[in-house]
Formats: C-alpha cells, sequence, structure tokens
C-alpha cells in the first residue's frame, strides 16, 4: 500500500530523516510517534508531495510520489499539522474548492461534500465563516477537506494538537471511524492517544526508525522489568524476612503507612512476573500475615518510548538488538 | 486549474481587493478623461490611458500583493501542495483570475470612447487598439507581480517591492539619458548586473557553484567582449533602459500604432516571469 525506502532529507547539514525504511498495510490505523523534532511531520510532508527527499523513494498505491505525483496524490488525503484553511471563507465554500481541485464536479461534488460534513459533524456551521469557527470545529473542517475524494490513505499530522478533552475524544472516535474503510495514519507524541486507537505504531527518533510494532508487542519488550507493589499487614522485619526466601526478587522498598500497614515494592528478574507474584503471596499467607493489596506495574508504551527514543535501540518486530539493557 | 481560478476569482468579489482596484483604475482613468477631453475638449481617449499608466505603481501592488505570499503565511500553501494539481496549474490559475478582475474595469473604461464619440470625433482604432495594449501592458506587470509576491510570505514587503520596480521601469527611459553612454560605464554597469544575477540565482536554487559559475562567466563574457570591441558597449546601458521599459513601448500604441513587436515583449515578459514564479513555489518544495 505505501512503501517507504531508504529515505533520506537534509536541511542544509541537518539530518531530519535518515534512512527511513518501512511498509504499511491497508486498513489499519497507525500511530506515528517520535519526540518533537523526530521527523514526524518532515516524513509526512514527504509522503504526502508537499516536501521533496534528498534520497530514497515512496510508493503510493503503486504510483511514485515523485514521479506521478497527481495519481499518488489523488489517493491520499492530507491534513498538515496546521490545518491549512482559508479563513475568510465558509466551510462549504472551502470543500468545494477542494473538491473541485481533487477532480469532483456537479452531483458528485455535491454529494461527497455532504457525506463528509455528515461524518465529521460540521453539517451546522457549514455557513460560518471559518474564522469564527472554534479549534475543534476547524480541525474537523481539516479533517472534512482531507476525507473528499474518497482517499484510500489518510494522513492526519498531530490531529489532536490544542484541542479540549471532550474534543479529543470525538476526534478520536472519528479516526478510529475512518480506519475501518480507510488505510489512517496519523502522528503524535501523544503516548496514550497512539495506544487508544493504533492497531500499529512506528516509533521514530532523530529521524531514524527505532520500532515498527503492535503497542502490545513493544510493551511486552519491556515487561521483564518489571516491579510488583503490594501492601500487607506486617512489620518491616517480618517483610524483609519474607522477601529473602522469595527467588527473583533482586531489589525491594519497604515504607510502612498508618493502622501497621506497609507497602512494598520489589523488583525482580524473572520474566514470569506471575509467578512471583503467587509465591509472596504464599509466603506471607503462611506468615498469616495478609496481603491487602498488590498490582504489577506492567510496562507501558510510554517505558518503551523513552527506552527507545532515548537509547540508540533498534528493534524490529519485538526482537532487540541491546535486550540485555532493557532486562536491568 | 479552473478549481484555483474559480476560488481565486470568488475570494476577490467577497474581499474588498477587486472593488478597491477597480475604484482605483476607475478614478484614475475618470480624472484623466476629465483634464484630457472634458477640460482640453480633445477626442484623443488614448492620451487619458497615457496619463494613467503611473497609476500602475499603485494598482499592481493593490492586486498582486497577496496572491502568493498570502498563501505562505496562513500556510494554506501545503493544502495546494497536497492537492492533485500542478504548481503551473496553481500560478496559471492564480494569474488567470487576477486578469479577470483586471478586466473588469477595463470594460467599463471602454465605454468611455464610445460615449465621447456622440459628441465629436473620436478615432476608434486608436482608442481601442491603446486600450488593448493598456490591457497586454497591465498583465505584464501583475506577472511581474505575482512573482514578486510568490518570493515572500509578506504581503506588505511584496508590495514594497512591486512599487519601486514599476517606477524604476516608468522612470527609465528618463534614468537612461542621465546614465553614463560611455563603454567602459556601459560594462561596469553590466558587470554590477552579472553579480546581482548570481544573488538571484542563489536564493532561486540554493545552489552557490551554479550562481558563482554563472556570475563569473557572464562577467567574463563582458571583459573579453569589452576588449575584443569596446565601440559596441558605446551606449549600451542607456539603450537597455529604454529597451526594457513597458511603459515606452505603449506609447507607440498610443500614437496610433499596433506595434507586433512591443505585443511579443509584453508575452515574452508575461510568460517569463510566470514561469519564475511557477519555480519559485516549486523550489519550497525543496528548502
Amino acid at each position: 500500500m505505501i512503501t517507504v525506502e531508504h529515505l533520506t532529507k537534509c536541511y542544509g547539514d541537518f539530518m531530519a530523516v535518515n534512512d527511513l525504511s518501512f511498509e504499511i498495510d491497508e486498513g489499519h490505523v497507525y500511530g506515528f510517534l517520535g519526540p518533537n523534532g523526530a521527523g514526524k511531520s518532515t516524513t509526512m510532508n514527504i509522503m504526502t508531495g508537499c516536501l521533496s527527499a534528498t534520497e530514497g523513494h515512496i510508493r503510493i498505491n503503486g504510483y511514485d510520489i515523485f514521479e506521478e505525483p497527481e495519481r499518488a496524490k489523488k489517493t491520499i488525503g492530507y491534513l498538515p499539522e496546521q490545518p491549512p484553511l482559508y479563513m475568510n471563507e465558509t466551510p462549504a465554500e472551502y470543500l468545494k474548492f477542494v473538491g473541485e481541485a481533487k477532480g469532483l464536479r456537479g452531483m458528485e461534488l455535491k454529494k461527497q461534500i455532504e457525506d463528509v460534513a455528515g461524518q465529521t459533524k460540521i453539517e451546522h456551521v457549514m455557513d460560518r465563516l471559518i474564522s469564527n469557527l472554534s479549534k475543534g470545529y476547524r480541525q474537523r473542517v481539516g479533517i472534512a477537506q482531507a476525507l473528499l475524494g474518497s482517499p484510500r490513505v489518510i494522513i492526519l499530522d498531530e490531529p489532536t494538537v490544542g484541542l479540549d478533552p471532550i474534543q479529543i475524544i470525538e476526534i478520536r472516535e472519528l479516526i478510529r471511524q475512518l480506519g475501518e474503510n480507510h488505510t489512517v495514519i496519523l502522528s503524535s507524541h501523544i503516548l496514550s492517544e497512539v495506544q487508544a486507537i493504533c492497531e500499529k505504531v512506528l516509533i521514530i527518533s532523530q529521524g531514524k526508525l527505532v520500532a515498527f510494532d503492535k503497542p502490545e508487542n513493544l510493551e511486552k519488550l519491556l515487561l521483564a522489568s518489571n516491579g510488583i507493589t503490594f501492601t500487607v499487614e506486617a512489620s518491616k522485619e517480618e517483610i524483609e524476612e519474607v522477601l529473602k526466601e522469595v527467588s527473583h526478587i533482586t531489589e525491594w522498598d519497604i515504607k510502612t503507612q498508618e493502622y501497621e500497614l506497609t507497602t512494598v515494592s520489589v523488583k525482580t528478574e524473572s520474566e514470569n512476573v506471575r509467578d512471583i507474584c503467587r509465591e509472596l503471596f504464599f509466603a506471607f499467607a503462611d506468615k498469616e500475615d495478609a496481603i491487602l493489596e498488590m498490582s504489577s506495574k506492567k510496562a507501558n508504551l510510554e517505558d518503551v518510548f523513552i527506552e527507545l527514543t532515548e537509547g540508540d535501540n533498534r528493534l524490529f518486530n519485538g526482537k532487540s538488538e541491546k535486550s540485555e539493557v532493557n532486562r536491568k | 486549474m479552473t478549481a484555483v481560478l474559480k476560488h481565486e476569482l470568488s475570494g476577490y468579489f467577497h474581499s474588498l481587493t477587486a472593488y478597491i482596484f477597480s475604484a482605483f483604475l476607475l478614478a484614475f482613468v475618470g480624472i484623466g478623461a476629465l483634464i484630457y477631453n472634458i477640460q482640453s475638449a480633445v477626442a484623443n481617449f488614448e492620451y487619458v490611458l497615457g496619463y494613467v499608466c503611473l497609476g500602475f505603481v499603485v494598482i499592481i501592488p493593490i492586486l498582486t500583493m497577496r496572491v502568493i505570499a498570502e498563501e505562505k503565511k496562513q500556510k494554506t500553501d501545503q493544502l495546494l501542495y497536497s492537492l492533485p494539481i500542478r504548481a503551473s496549474q496553481i500560478v496559471v490559475g492564480k494569474y488567470l483570475a487576477l486578469l479577470a478582475v483586471y478586466l473588469v474595469p477595463l470594460c467599463i473604461v471602454a465605454l468611455y470612447p464610445l460615449i465621447f464619440a456622440q459628441f465629436g470625433e473620436v478615432y476608434l482604432p486608436t482608442s481601442y487598439g491603446s486600450l488593448f495594449a493598456f490591457f497586454v501592458m497591465g498583465a505584464a506587470m501583475i506577472a511581474v507581480g505575482t512573482f514578486i509576491s510568490s518570493l515572500t510570505e509578506n504581503q506588505g514587503f511584496a508590495a514594497g517591492i512591486t512599487i519601486p520596480i514599476i517606477l524604476l521601469n516608468y522612470y527609465s527611459v528618463t534614468l537612461a539619458e542621465y546614465v553614463s553612454a560611455t563603454a567602459s560605464g556601459s560594462a561596469v554597469a553590466l558587470l554590477v548586473i552579472a553579480v546581482l544575477f548570481g544573488f538571484i540565482i542563489r536564493h532561486l536554487t540554493k545552489n552557490q557553484n551554479l550562481a558563482y559559475g554563472l556570475s563569473l562567466l557572464m562577467m567574463l563574457a563582458v571583459v573579453v567582449l569589452y576588449f575584443a570591441d569596446s565601440s559596441k558597449f558605446e551606449g549600451l546601458l542607456p539603450d537597455i533602459m529604454t529597451k526594457l521599459s513597458l511603459f515606452e513601448r505603449f506609447y507607440t500604441f498610443m500614437n496610433g500604432v499596433f506595434d507586433l513587436t512591443a505585443m511579443i515583449y509584453y508575452i515574452t515578459v508575461i510568460v517569463f516571469f510566470l514561469f519564475l514564479s511557477v519555480q519559485s513555489l516549486e523550489k519550497r518544495r525543496y528548502n
């Protein structure tokens, strides 16, 4: 569907995108993740033909974006980081222009405008000036624009930036719906967002691809460095005695709370956190000390993200070249 | 292209641009007609157009300053780049919309000779020939303005550059009388032009080697030619300045001659600057 091969983009001496290669299949929601300045927007701009590349190839639905830009662009809808809206127009006028530029005419144009306005829920503001619309509605008009011409791929650059929480939820819901009929690629530096809506995640850092997998697979990578936190009715000495007997525990931290309760955080080197939990449970049960709360802290995408973007690790399809570093 | 054209036209007539432009042009022509035709009781309408020419200094920037600069400022140029249309279609669409806006007040002006004909003897072929030349000359200046607008994202800056350029072109024939007509003076001026040319190429292509190479090549050519036959450089600079004047060629039409070479010159200017505008738009993609 979309193939990016050895994409490189230099601004003078600065390398914004560095030998980036990946492939995107039809019909999923993809998340493009990276810290600020990682090269997300640059890559998206190149993919949509807004920017040239220094080196590399991009094929969209079989068309090379540099050699057959018009054909390739017909299959993409793009919402840049700042919605490209004409402030002194109404959404109706604006969508009419974009539709016509995408080659729609007459009844077909009218029908598509109605459809995308319905999808993005902007029907009731169609005749208001865009300059008078709220940020959320402007974003929707921007998305509506991308949907015109029913493109197979929709590329959204940070679609929820600057929106209030309710608007964010609505836009996410909209993206999820779009994912049913289109391939959606969205960029973000908000991890929870990507975790919530994307089926696959690309993480890039300093212009390089560092990971490309499902969110849950990425989390599994860091599971080994997991910790367990529990609250128990016991004294510090008793707890230390128990912990020394339980295997695979590398370090612990004990905090005494009120009502003779103690919160303990332990770290384990074991792959199987569940076994350690069970062992702890029975060890305290033997001493007749009740465990009142126990939770294993799962590594989330945030940890993976920090790990990957701060170090120079490269992970592909769940395999880590530097897996030893992750464990300790 | 038609999408861009329609969109631009509706933009001009929704905003004040088209109306302010028409008002200025009609006011200039009106005042001219009042002074030359009514007060002096002269039937030659073409003199009015000759007088109105200086008005281009004001009205062309009104029309062209925002045409591409505003797209960059509002970041709507990203939309244009991502749409399945070519940069040339964008530029030509925008240019045709500008011409259409320019044509509207001229249609009203076209009635004046007919009105004057009611009261006296008006030689209509010269009037309408001049009006047509006036349109094409304006079209050439609009192309220049479009290019300048494509260089910046600041409308004010675009206008600020367009005004002196048109003014300079207007006075270039007068100025030509004051510049040095000696061979050495012309050669020095050509060397300066070669350096400026190098800077423009560097700005447009960001390719230093190409810019300096071309510039040096031009300078070398000037130096070699100068030492080979310096008499060729005699009076060259004033000559070039007169030849480049868009206005000077218009006065031929006023005298009742339909000058085809002038027409070709205007059309060349239009094509050249539209081509540069397309390159300027494409260049942003390569930044």
